[in-house]
């Protein structure tokens, strides 16, 4: 009974429906849950919002402030797109939050084709919109010309790098976090079942610590979402204003 | 390990089991039936590629319709909210300063009228205040000529009446000083001397 912990099983990825994975589930969940707290949010269109608006009122102007501090007021044409990432991700962050659900960020795979969403972007929209001055992202001004080889060389790694670090930052905090409130959450029971009564009393720890991650893990379920977009602002910035 | 996996699974994970064979027989056939119960939790889920197929389509339906909701009709429809708020504050703002303006002019209407009384009323006051003013002048001036005339009459006499005065004083000098000359001296002295004496007396 001691292993009935196991810390990976939790990603694995199984067929409920047909090809309706647990995986698809909690992305329609997610999406339910964002459409449904938008939609409701914004039916009664009232003056003094109640709850569900001031939720949905809160979001909105929340991603519509992280935009304009970060692309100025022409990044407005990704509102859609930075809107939808952030609270896709958010939800799905969430909703790994409850016993026994499914992560959906905490697959690579997930984020990494949502990085390469927002690069695409920038990449597609920078070449529709400045042509090839889109290159001079690449060519910072005022360095000397003796040393701009390397700087231009640098400047592609770190851009080509980015839907790595966005895709792997966002999948690494949710799988690890994940992990860790299996593994702690697992020491209660196997305490118990290993001493008995006094693994029992000595299970209050690890169930302490497991209440502790659990706020930190809805800080960090946040806190990813909230970098994601920000970083999708800051890299879809490049694109608006490719001259640095 | 192993063997504790094992333990896990036939205690607790047979739907899993169940769930793999259904999923390997539908793309992956053989290499799920290959596998034992033991081995799935050796392969690392996030990096099982037989899976990246499904999840990107799903990816691609779930978030393609999150996004098409969001575009076409959460953001709008918050957004006339947001906006219609500010615009609602903004004209009532701008209703609100508008009947402050009112108001004030309202004000500045009355204390200019009142402003206009009250110099209306000093400047009655003041004329009031002239025409007496004048009037007293003018009588003062009336009396003041009249006063002057009289007294230049009054001067014109006196100054006639010292003429004949003087005459007089001038004949009984001139006798006088012939008389004098005449008891002194006993010679009778000539009329012009003694009077050029008499005048050149006097004039001192």
């Amino acid at each position: 009974m001691a292993g009935a912990i196991d810390p990976i099983h939790q990603f694995q990825i199984t067929p409920l429906l047909g090809p309706v994975t647990n995986s698809a589930t909690f992305m329609i969940l997610a999406v339910a849950g964002v459409s449904a707290l938008l939609l409701l949010g914004s039916r009664e269109r009232a003056l003094v919002p109640g709850r569900l608006q001031s939720l949905a009122e809160l979001s909105y102007e929340f991603v519509r402030g992280m935009i304009h501090q970060t692309a100025g007021k022409h990044g407005m044409v990704f509102f859609p797109l930075v809107f939808s990432l952030f609270m896709f991700v958010l939800f799905c962050n969430l909703l790994g939050l409850i016993p026994g659900s499914f992560t959906v960020t905490s697959h690579i795979i997930v984020t990494f084709a949502l990085a390469l969403l927002v690069i695409l972007t920038v990449i597609g929209y920078g070449f529709a919109k400045h042509g090839l001055g889109f290159l001079k992202l690449f060519v910072p001004h005022g360095v000397p010309g003796y040393i701009l080889p390397l700087v231009v060389a640098i400047e592609v790694i770190s851009f080509l790098s980015r839907p790595i670090s966005l895709s792997v930052r966002l999948f690494a905090n949710m799988l690890a976090g994940h992990i860790t409130l299996k593994v702690f959450a697992g020491f209660v029971t196997m305490l118990s079942a290993a001493l008995g009564g006094v693994g029992l009393a000595l299970g209050v720890l690890p169930l302490l610590l497991t209440i502790g991650i659990t706020a930190l893990e809805f800080l960090v379920a946040f806190l990813q979402a909230y970098v994601f977009a920000l970083l999708t602002c800051m890299y879809l910035n490049d694109a608006l204003h490719p001259g640095h | 390990m192993i063997p504790n996996a094992i333990a896990v699974d036939s205690a607790t994970g047979a739907p899993i089991v169940l769930a793999q064979a259904e999923h390997g027989a539908e793309s992956h056939g053989a290499e799920h039936m290959a596998s034992t119960p033991g081995e799935h939790g050796g392969a690392f889920p996030p990096f099982d590629s037989s899976t990246y197929a499904s999840q990107l389509i799903w990816l691609a339906i779930t978030f393609g319709a999150l996004y098409f909701i969001v575009a076409k009709i959460a953001l709008p429809r918050l957004a006339n909210i947001v906006e219609g708020r500010a615009e609602r504050i903004e004209s009532d703002l701008a209703e609100a300063k508008r009947l402050r303006a009112e108001s004030k002019a309202a004000e500045d209407a009355f204390l200019k009228a009142q402003a206009d009384a009250r110099a209306k009323a000093s400047a009655i006051a003041t004329e009031a205040r002239e025409a007496v003013a004048r009037q007293s002048d003018e009588n003062r001036r009336r009396l003041d000529t009249e006063m002057a005339a009289k007294l230049a009459a009054a001067e014109t006499q006196i100054a006639a009446t010292k003429q004949a005065a003087m005459g007089n004083v001038r004949g009984i000098a001139a006798d006088a000083a012939a008389a004098i000359v005449e008891r002194l001296s006993g010679a009778t002295p000539a009329t012009a001397e003694i009077e050029q004496a008499v005048d050149a007396t006097l004039a001192r």
